[in-house]
């Protein structure tokens, strides 16, 4: 019965065959041809070269760096993002505007500025920073600072994904919770929280995917020790500079297949959630 | 009401169509004014970081003599970045005329890689093919707390040096060779005293940044380290750029000579119809004029009389080459700072 309505659907959206194959053309010249070239080059490593250069302890620390500072940036994000969204949501005030326009700003700063100014900020003697040394703790060239900079990047993600699910929920939802005696943390936990968790899901997928490629605002920040604070796109860049094309392509293409993963993982996840959900 | 919603809607899409083709329009026209220039006399010089300066200088200096000895107007186009960055442009396509990087390696890396340039470069102009010299200098802060004035400071316990990675940075391999060559050069040093002291040297670094403009940030902006160790131009430039009351350059009684390396791409500018141009404007840099604007910019001319004459900003210093100690830049690239190579057996943060 569904899909016969889908294919009805389908059939009525005008123009599909155009609108399709623009899609699929687009999606050729910008995405898959170029992508496929990756994976051409790295070619020219055999199976054997690519596992060991894929398997030294210092490609390792740096995977397990970049993924694993991702998922918690990630993970902050999605926090975060919830509740910068919920306040500009469902708040009015003075400045909410200025707010509004300054999530957006990790997107449209090059990302050395951000590197240069996080660092600036969080190094021993920064505004930030100097606070976090009085108590022994160092912020710019270590791991945390590495996770700093991706949160940094990530957030704008978080939010606006959030944002618009949050606004949508219509109000007669809680209302009605609330007149069946539900506190205001029944009403989150119960009614509004699942309406959003798939949005959540989604803007920390989003948040993740960037974090894990960030290369501008880390190299800054992060110190760029080996086995400590180096991140994949790092060695990516250090192996090119040595003209290394394949070593190099063969670490991205590494770094794409997990994150793909990782996404495809998530958007089931995403799903999963939508699904079980809904009532 | 749905009248006024399509009226505005076909008003929209007029003006987004438009702007379109203005845009195309815009483009149209910059793409084929950029190609008018490139059949009038328009030369493309890739070069690296520090060099923005200078180039900006020498390109209107340049222009003026070649309109009075051809009589053509010749406009120079630089593209700036990372010394291996650019390299790697011109070997994926960028056309360009001219190519005056940080280190002979990325040159040659042209040459083998696309045979735009023939394998003898480096000899088909004095001096190496490098017009101007630079040396490894260390910037202290103010008053010199720490007394450094020679290499063995470097290495004494408690000591903070900046310096960038040598992995990513084409300057940082100057920077790491200087350290090695001095080393080497003591006491009639050998390999393992060298060696001994490069690590010790590297333990004493916090941060490695990925290029020199990172360590020089990381040095002067956040204030981590007792010494940076910089080419003399940039420490140069960031003192006069920062303040002489911050910052002060030492420079080591020995230390290597830096040699930054020009070269045209002959391939290219045969199908530009540019090698004349081309080939007077690496050749003009060697001219009292090329070498005094050099000098300018805090690099040290190769012409005596010139360098005579801008002597009170240059240290006296003794210098060597990567000719003498490490037998050319390919060498010392595979020995030192290949993959698994001692810069890498080294340097192993605790």
């Amino acid at each position: 019965m569904s899909a016969t309505a889908a294919q009805v659907q389908r059939k009525t959206l005008p123009g599909f065959r155009l609108t399709m194959g623009f899609t699929l053309l687009y999606l050729v010249l910008i995405v898959i041809v170029p992508l496929s070239g990756l994976f051409g080059k790295t070619k020219a490593l055999g199976l054997g070269e690519l596992v060991a250069s894929l398997s030294q302890p210092r490609v390792l620390a740096a995977f397990k760096l970049s993924l694993g500072a991702a998922i918690v940036a990630a993970i902050i994000d999605s926090v975060a993002g919830l509740l910068i969204a919920w306040v500009l949501v469902r708040y009015t005030f003075f400045g909410k505007r200025i707010i509004e326009a300054l999530i957006d700003i990790p997107l449209a700063l090059p990302t050395a500025v951000a590197g240069i100014a996080l660092t600036t900020a969080y190094s021993e003697n920064g505004v930030i920073g100097r606070h976090f040394a009085a108590h022994g703790i160092q912020v710019a060239f270590t791991q945390l600072g590495v996770t700093v900079a991706l949160v940094f990047v990530g957030l704008p993600f978080a939010v606006r994904a959030v944002q618009p699910v949050l606004a949508d929920i219509e109000i007669e939802l809680e209302e009605a919770a609330s007149s069946l005696g539900a506190t205001r943390g029944q009403i989150f936990r119960r009614v509004t929280f699942p309406l959003v968790l798939p949005a959540i899901v989604s803007g920390g997928a989003q948040a993740f995917a960037r974090a894990v490629g960030e290369y501008g605002s880390v190299v800054f920040i992060s110190g760029n020790m080996p086995m400590k604070t180096e991140i994949v796109p790092l060695l990516i860049v250090t192996k090119l500079e040595q003209y290394d094309y394949a070593g190099a392509t063969a670490l991205a293409a590494t770094m794409l297949l997990l994150s793909l993963g990782m996404l495809i993982l998530l958007h089931r996840l995403q799903g999963a959630i939508q699904v079980g959900g809904h009532p | 009401m749905k009248t006024n919603v399509r009226r505005r809607f076909t008003w929209l899409t007029w003006t987004v169509l438009g702007l379109v083709a203005l845009a195309a329009g815009v483009l149209a026209i910059v793409f084929r004014s950029d190609n008018a220039l490139a059949g009038d006399g328009s030369l493309l010089n890739v070069s690296y970081d520090p060099t923005r300066e200078l180039y900006q200088d020498y390109n209107s200096a340049f222009a003026k003599y070649w309109k009075g000895k051809s009589g053509q107007n010749i406009s120079v186009r630089q593209s700036h970045g990372g010394s291996g960055k650019q390299a790697r442009s011109v070997i994926d396509g960028l056309e360009a005329d001219v190519v005056t990087l940080a280190l002979a390696y990325d040159i040659q890396e042209i040459a083998e890689r696309t045979k735009l340039l023939p394998d003898n470069w480096q000899s088909r102009l004095p001096n190496n093919s490098a017009p101007y010299t630079s040396t490894i200098v260390f910037l202290v802060r103010k008053g010199n707390p720490r007394g450094i004035k020679d290499w063995p400071d470097l290495i004494k316990p408690g000591t903070v040096v900046v310096t960038p990675s040598p992995k990513t940075s084409g300057g940082a391999r100057w920077n790491y060779l200087a350290a090695w060559g001095w080393a080497l050069k003591q006491n009639g040093g050998n390999e393992a005293a060298a060696r001994d002291y490069v690590t010790k040297l590297y333990k004493n670094v916090p941060v490695l940044d990925s290029g020199a403009r990172g360590a020089t940030i990381t040095f002067v902006k956040h204030g981590i380290g007792h010494v940076l160790i910089a080419w003399e131009n940039e420490a140069l430039l960031a003192i006069n750029e920062m303040g002489k009351d911050n910052f002060e350059i030492v420079a080591p009684p020995q230390t290597i000579l830096a040699e930054p390396p020009v070269a045209i791409l002959d391939k290219n500018v045969d199908k530009h119809g540019t090698r004349a141009a081309a080939e007077e404007y690496v050749r003009y840099l060697y001219s009292e004029e090329g070498q005094d604007i050099a000098a300018k910019h805090y690099y040290r001319p190769r012409n005596a009389a010139v360098f005579a004459k801008h002597a009170s900003r240059f240290p006296n210093v003794q210098t060597f080459t990567i000719d003498d100690l490490f037998g050319g830049w390919n060498k010392a690239q595979k020995t030192h700072f290949a993959d698994g190579a001692i810069f890498d057996q080294i340097y192993q943060p605790k």
